[in-house]
């Protein structure tokens, strides 16, 4: 039900019943119709589902989205094992390595 | 002549019950294909060939073995992005005779062409093969005409046949594929079937993309000039890459193991599919080949075919095991595990 | 392609996984509802990488395998006759009616036409004015706009032999029979991302609500179904419930004001039946009775058709999630994607399917358990 496919709109035009935009999905362009979201613009990306565009795709959340995921287990990253943290500071860093 | 045959006598447990007609899928080149062929053709036939079934059967015929193959091609539309079904007839039957390791020389071809049929599309079709034919070296010396009613066969259908002769020493075929034994294609799949399917009525893209179809022996000849044993060697036409990977592994009794990540696919062809809903394991290809190769001599048959142009973007995709023999399985990009089944019969536009 | 690519790195996909790992202590039931989704948790094997303690149960949330039985008997009816060009998505061609399914129609000579969007089917209808076209017209609310508007262009430019059969069905009623059904395993939702790019997000609070399951709108690239996952199990590990939305960049919270808009205009409410689960009251679309004359189950009286389900399909115990499909008696016997008995064995992402073939390959080769915690044949380097 749900397979809809984002590609940027390089060209739009009006038929006698309805609007239409050229889609470039990667390489690959369709006719799509633009009627459900006529204010779209040439650049602006979309999902298209059976030759649709169904929905504008907002850029900014796009990359908020990737911000979070390629955030995550950062702070590990950042500050380690609190456990060889605090061997470090005890200065017995390499006991605690051969420990673990 | 035959009569007709006895459905109560067949022994498979799930007999085509469900079909008492030719579906579309029977063409598909998948499990239904394969069905049609291993419980009503071979019965018929006396039996399957030695070494299971092949692109082209080898025979031995006064003290020389020869590569024997025959294809039809019902394609639509006639002519598209790369070429035509003129193309295509010479160089899949010379594919499948280059399968068997042998040079292709001779070939027959036969028409079936439709009242009402313009001469002219007629006449580019047989320049197509006379082209073909030349840059593949082969000679085309015996055919047939025959001319149906308007409205029965769709304008154009072509049958080729044809042979050549095995070199000494060379034995390819599916069942030879070994545990260990590493799979290599000749280059990035899918492009043919997207080529068509940019023209077919319903399905119009506005892409570049022409069709890979193209005489493979040359490459085949570059492998087997560093080594005779080669193990297998497929051309991947309907059902693609997924189908044929799915046959050897059957035949060979055979798991495949396939890293995905490394299987080359155009990004046109990507995203034609992605669009679509279609996977582009399943789709066609007229110009390339699948090798299975000893382990040991992998990466010098990986280097020859590299340097060929046929054969450039040639890369591993996979290897043979012992674990779930008759199986493909491959590894995602994320390292999950997929199954690659044979598909039942054509693979369809999805909106799922 | 843009917005595709960067939602599969693998690198951030296992950053997902890890935090998935890390927070998972106990077992966990959750309902994908999409088709599409689940049919991307397969191709790129998200099951297998996910903690085996989180069970993702796929839901009915594939038209093709919930299309009532009666419709689709009706389309081969229709599909049959003589001047009719029947059009349909890929999906539908090897669903099993009482017995024959659109391919067989098409091999006896009916003219069965695939085609990508309804908008095709109109132009089809344009091309062969001497014949009657039909489109059948299925799928959720995401698949309900382009129906519609084709529905709509239909009756502005006065195209007299198109027809549409029309079978939509959707998504919160079905989330409220699944969680209402005795039995009921499921804990939480992954929300169908392009059904709500169309809906928005409204209808899914008074169900978190009323149930209390954590429902989360995910959308259907590999990172976009882990994160889903992935705010799912913090939910539920940390006791609460309530709707999130991790497909923000396809996702207002009102959808799409222009699409429903239309909906509201060509569609009506109905009962709708889904195949193994039964009738859900207000789970379906029909097309309103201002047009009526692009119904093509009023355009063809199909009458007397004789239903016969399988009368050993289980294939609605499988859609709610009751049982596993191997559960099935029928499971990988009289029953295989060769020879389906039910539509989820014939969907790519019916759950019978998917589950075929991992069975065979557990069966040939188990799964072994990795270093960090996937499970994969043990010969894959």
């Amino acid at each position: 039900m749900c397979l809809a496919v984002p590609g940027k709109v390089i060209e739009i035009w009006d038929t006698e019943t309805t609007r239409m935009a050229k889609v470039d999905f990667g390489g690959i362009t369709k006719e799509v119709c633009v009627a459900f979201v006529p204010d779209i613009q040439v650049g602006e990306y979309t999902i298209v589902h059976v030759g649709f565009a169904l929905q504008r795709l907002d850029e900014k959340s796009a990359l908020e989205t990737l911000a979070i995921f390629a955030s995550l287990g950062e702070l590990e990253m950042e500050f380690g094992d609190p456990w060889d943290r605090a061997a470090v500071e005890a200065g017995v860093a390499g006991k605690a390595q051969e420990a673990s | 002549m035959a009569e007709l045959l006895d459905l109560q006598a067949w022994t498979c447990p799930v007999p085509l019950r469900d079909s008492p007609t030719i579906v579309m899928g029977h063409g598909g080149g998948g499990q239904m294909s394969a069905e049609l062929v291993d419980h009503l053709f071979i019965p018929a036939f006396g039996g399957p060939a030695p070494g299971g079934l092949a692109d082209s059967a080898v025979v031995t015929l006064g003290g020389s073995r020869l590569a024997f193959s025959t294809d039809s091609f019902v394609v639509r539309p006639l002519f598209f992005p790369g070429g035509s079904i003129g193309h295509l007839a010479v160089n899949g039957t010379v594919n499948d005779i280059a399968m068997s390791g042998a040079t292709p020389a001779y070939l027959s071809c036969g028409f079936i062409l439709e009242e009402g049929t313009e001469l002219a599309v007629v006449g580019q079709i047989a320049q197509d093969m006379a082209e073909a034919a030349r840059i593949a070296g082969v000679s085309i010396v015996t055919g047939d005409t025959k001319v149906v009613d308007s409205g029965h066969g769709d304008q154009v259908y072509v049958n080729t046949a044809g042979f050549g002769l095995v070199p000494d020493g060379v034995d390819i075929r599916p069942n030879r594929a070994q545990p260990g034994d590493v799979v290599i294609v000749s280059g990035a799949i899918g492009v043919h079937g997207i080529a068509i399917m940019s023209v077919r009525e319903g399905l119009s893209f506005g892409s570049d993309l022409v069709s890979d179809c193209a005489a493979l022996h040359p490459l085949v000849a570059a492998m087997l000039s560093v080594t005779k044993d080669l193990h297998v060697l497929r051309d991947p036409t309907r059902g693609g890459l997924a189908t044929s990977l799915n046959e050897i592994a059957v035949a060979a009794g055979v798991g495949v193991n396939l890293v995905e990540k490394s299987i080359p696919i155009p990004p046109d062809v990507a995203n034609a599919c992605s669009l679509l809903g279609l996977d582009p394991m399943y789709v066609a290809n007229e110009g390339k080949l699948v090798a299975f190769v000893p382990r040991e001599l992998a990466d010098e048959v990986l280097e020859a075919m590299r340097a060929h142009p046929l054969g450039a973007e040639s890369a591993i995709i996979g290897e043979c095991s012992e674990e779930h023999p008759g199986m493909v399985v491959a590894k995602t990009g994320f390292g999950g595990t997929r199954v690659v089944d044979t598909p039942l019969g054509e693979q369809l536009p999805r909106i799922c | 392609m843009k917005y595709l690519e960067e939602f599969s790195d693998p690198e951030l996909a296992k950053r997902l996984l890890d935090d998935i790992h890390a927070t998972v202590t106990q077992r966990w039931a959750i309902m994908e509802v999409c088709g599409g989704q689940t049919h991307s948790i397969i191709r790129h094997g998200i099951d297998q990488l996910i903690p085996e303690t989180v069970e993702m149960i796929h839901g009915p949330g594939c038209p093709v395998c919930v299309t009532p039985l009666e419709l689709i008997d009706k389309a081969l009816e229709i599909a049959s006759r003589p001047d009719v060009i029947f059009c349909s998505f890929g999906d539908m061609l090897r669903v099993p009616g009482s017995g024959r399914d659109l391919f067989r129609i098409k091999s006896e000579g009916g003219d069965v036409r695939v085609v990508y969007s309804p908008l095709d089917a109109l132009k089809i209808a344009q091309d062969n004015p001497d014949s009657q076209v039909v489109f059948f017209g299925i799928g959720f609310e995401t698949t309900a706009p382009p129906n519609a508007m084709t529905v709509f262009q239909a009756k502005q430019l006065g195209i007299k032999n198109f027809s549409m059969l029309v079978s939509h069905v959707l998504v919160p009623p079905a989330i409220e029979a699944i969680m209402q059904a005795p039995n009921c395993r499921v804990q939480a939702f992954l929300a169908a991302g392009h059904v709500c790019s169309v809906m928005g997000t409204s209808e899914y609070p008074p169900l978190v609500e009323q149930f209390n399951v954590p429902i989360v709108v995910t959308g259907f690239e590999p990172l976009d179904i882990l994160e889903g996952i992935r705010r799912t199990v913090h939910q539920l590990e940390s006791g609460q419930a309530f709707l999130d939305n991790a497909y923000e960049r396809a996702v207002p919270a009102q959808g799409n004001p222009v699409a429903r808009a239309l909906l509201e205009d060509v569609f009506e409410t109905t009962d709708r039946g889904w195949r193994g689960i039964g009738v859900i009251p207000n789970s379906g679309w029909s097309l309103a009775p201002k047009y009526r004359e692009f119904d093509a189950a009023y355009r063809f009286s199909v009458t007397d058709i004789a239903t016969e389900e399988s009368s050993i399909c289980r294939s609605g115990e499988v859609l709610q999630g009751f049982i596993k499909p191997h559960q099935c008696s029928a499971f990988g016997k009289e029953c295989t994607p060769r020879n389906p008995l039910g539509a989820t064995m014939v969907s790519s992402e019916g759950a019978c399917a998917a589950y075929y073939l991992y069975r065979r390959l557990e069966a040939a080769a188990p799964l072994v358990p990795t270093a960090d915690g996937r499970r994969e044949v043990a010969s894959i380097g």
